[in-house]
């Protein structure tokens, strides 16, 4: 099996440990081949969410170029394989585009559907508050949401249930969004701080030492703001805990 | 993006977040009503096929909406009710006018009606001499403030009860600093009885409207609708085209979601069927289009005609809990406001769908399955391309598509100083940097993940 990793554009500029722990996660799990095609960029969805959809046809073929070749794209990110399993398009290879669309998955969910991980060799003893990123969570379904009247599942703590002497603090607000938002953060400072000082604030009341997610972006988001305040507290990619050992 | 000088929702928002404990008590108030609302729902393991079946009804009724107006009309007819249409909101308004002409009268009471805040009714009365009194209680609160309703089910949730006291002690002569509801409601509840004994004339909105049977339904808690309507000789019921529902029994599914939806109770303590007038007495419905029917042309956003008026998305959207109703500067505020607003006036309000994190919440509590986050990506593109986005923004977005779609202008700018920490989630402004103000800047760490693969890559 040849995986093609697409690391976001931000967090391999400033959240490399993420990645290389998904890196290394999938190599140790069993993947034949790993592959970091070094030409990529960005999945164009700041552009898209501000409204530029139209802009991002370079970006896509870009991003078709460098992935279609794979059995699967893995990515440590809800929210650009939701951009980019509901968003990508080229209107001069369609099908293709189609196929990388199929193929892409983000990290937790391609470990829990793909590899069928069962169990993991993994140690983190240490009291985590989970943030539920909301582009994994109600736009890819890697847990169910507070919103519906359905059974509950959770494919990223399913994984973490399988860590060793890890701590899942209770949470007041289960699956309340963090407010980073893409470009929201930046033009709609007021609220998107607000909203993350209260999601902060409900892991710091719970007792937590690390908050973790599926999606770096909402993590950085808060680890700006829990630093602002000199906390002690850091954020960790799922990824990190489920490559600790 | 200005809007006409009153400033758009993040401007408006940041002046709410000044008073942080106001922002939280908004919060924490609307917050418990979701809860309310899951609870509620959660005892009903048929949740998701109601949704399913009313969101089906509702596409039913969409797409042959003609004929079905045609046929509640026919039916309303026969029944003994005035059917009036209405183009637009100065022809809805012109009609009400005439008929309290006719009958002489310049009084008039109104139970709650979003579509007659729509249409700016009460303006335009006042300034033709007649006046209006809502009977809704938070409609009536916010009427003695001169303000406009901050939600569409709960038209005074900005407001504390101390400053409800301060304005009843003003217009309703409760003694000063009183804020025990109970005394307020008994004060408001005297005050609004004289108005229903008195007045002749009743408009009330209507909550569905049934084709087979030409008879329509009003909901409300206080029971104000039915007050004015059966104690007045002119009842005049103001709907939407798109509030039919095609058979009685469709109602079944409907009553049961509307209210666990927007305050979680089970079912509207009042959910009243008119069909015929009483001896003597007169029932007019007016049907307004005002821009439903390009609504349900634009293919897209279609689906928001579905909405119920419930206010669920409200209660659960993050940023309207910290925004406050105001900040939309519309009449439905929220995010089913920010999908039909655009629709009305695009410029005007053009920044309303760019006010969300795209969460998804609302979508998933809506009753009648709006896909209302994704509605709100696709007026972004639409807003976009219709020139309404800042020149400042859009120059920022053409340097963005064009080093994201080279990898070579990519690794040089990044090289020269991390393209990254310069565009992304700097896109908007780089000189102000609002990040930076209230967060943190993430630690650049000594090498990106790029440079640790070139090295490590058969580890």
């Amino acid at each position: 099996m040849r995986v093609g990793l697409f690391i976001p554009c931000y967090v391999d500029q400033f959240y490399p440990k993420a990645a290389i722990a998904t890196f290394q996660l999938l190599k140790k799990l069993g993947v034949d081949e790993v592959v970091y095609p070094q030409n990529q960029t960005c999945c164009g969805q700041p552009m898209a969410n501000s409204g530029f959809e139209y802009l991002g046809e370079g970006c896509n073929r870009l991003f078709i170029e460098n992935f279609a070749e794979f059995d699967y794209i893995v990515a440590p990110s809800g929210s650009c394989v939701l951009h980019i399993s509901e968003h990508l398009h080229d209107d001069e290879q369609p099908e293709k585009a189609k196929d990388v669309r199929k193929k892409i998955y983000e990290l937790t969910s391609f470990l829990t559907d793909v590899l069928n991980v069962k169990s993991l060799n993994a140690k983190f003893p240490h009291r985590v508050g989970v943030h539920q990123s909301c582009h994994g969570q109600r736009g890819l379904h890697l847990s169910q949401m507070s919103e519906l009247v359905a059974p509950y599942y959770s494919k990223p703590g399913s994984l973490l249930n399988m860590v060793k002497d890890i701590d899942i603090i209770p949470l007041s607000r289960a699956d309340e969004c963090c407010g980073f938002g893409g470009t929201f953060c930046v033009t709609e400072e007021a609220v998107s701080v607000k909203m993350g000082q209260d999601r902060v604030a409900d892991h710091l009341e719970h007792g937590a030492e690390y908050i973790t997610g599926v999606d770096m972006s909402c993590l950085m988001h808060m680890e700006g703001i829990l630093r602002r305040k000199k906390s002690k507290v850091k954020v960790i990619h799922i990824a990190e805990i489920l490559n600790a050992e | 993006m200005e809007t006409n000088g009153i400033g758009d929702h993040a401007s408006l928002a940041a002046d709410f977040n000044k008073d942080k404990e106001r922002v939280e008590w908004h919060d924490e108030t609307l917050w418990w009503i979701r809860q309310k609302r899951d609870k509620n729902v959660h005892q009903i393991p048929e949740w998701e096929q109601l949704r399913e079946a009313a969101s089906q009804i509702k596409l039913n009724v969409l797409s042959d909406l003609n004929s079905y107006l045609q046929q509640f009309e026919a039916n309303a007819i026969s029944n003994g009710i005035k059917v009036h249409w209405a183009a637009d909101a100065a022809e809805h308004n012109q009609i009400v006018h005439q008929l309290l002409k006719n009958a002489g009268v310049s009084q008039m009471v109104k139970s709650k009606s979003m579509l007659t805040e729509e249409c700016g009714l009460n303006e335009y009365l006042a300034e033709h001499g007649i006046e209006v009194i809502d009977s809704d209680l938070g409609e009536r609160i916010v009427q003695l403030a001169k303000e406009a309703p901050s939600h569409i089910v709960l038209p005074c949730i900005h407001k504390k009860k101390e400053e409800i006291g301060d304005l009843f002690h003003e217009f309703l002569g409760t003694p000063e600093n009183m804020a025990d509801p109970q005394v307020l409601t008994e004060a408001a509840r005297g005050h609004l009885r004289e108005i229903f004994l008195t007045r002749r004339a009743a408009l009330t909105g209507v909550n569905f409207a049934i084709a087979e049977t030409g008879e329509f339904v009003v909901c409300t808690n206080e029971g104000n609708a039915d007050m004015g309507a059966h104690l007045a000789d002119l009842h005049i019921a103001s709907m939407g085209i798109e509030k039919l529902l095609p058979e009685r029994r469709h109602l079944g599914v409907f009553l049961r979601l509307l209210t666990r939806s927007a305050t979680g109770q089970p079912i509207t303590t009042y959910s009243s069927h008119f069909k015929k007038p009483q001896k003597g007495k007169q029932i007019h419905i007016i049907l307004v289009d005002n821009g439903r029917s390009v609504q349900l042309g634009r293919e897209d956003f279609r689906n928001s005609l579905k909405c119920i008026r419930c206010g669920a998305c409200m209660n659960t959207c993050p940023v309207y809990r910290r925004s406050g109703g105001h900040s939309y500067h519309a009449v439905v505020a929220g995010p089913i406001g920010s999908i039909l607003s655009p629709n009305l006036d695009m410029k005007k309000y053009a920044d309303l769908p760019f006010a969300s994190t795209l969460c998804g919440s609302c979508t998933n509590v809506c009753p009648v399955k709006i896909d209302i986050h994704d509605q709100l990506y696709k007026w972004r593109q639409v807003i976009v391309k219709a020139g309404y986005a800042p020149a400042t923004k859009t120059a920022t977005m053409q340097v963005m598509s064009k080093t994201l779609s080279s990898p070579a202008l990519y690794h040089l700018s990044g090289k020269a100083g991390r393209w990254v920490l310069k565009y992304i989630p700097f896109a908007v402004n780089n000189k102000f940097n609002p990040w930076y103000k209230q967060r943190d800047m993430p630690e650049p760490p000594e090498e990106s993940f790029g440079e640790w693969y070139k090295k490590n890559q058969t580890k």
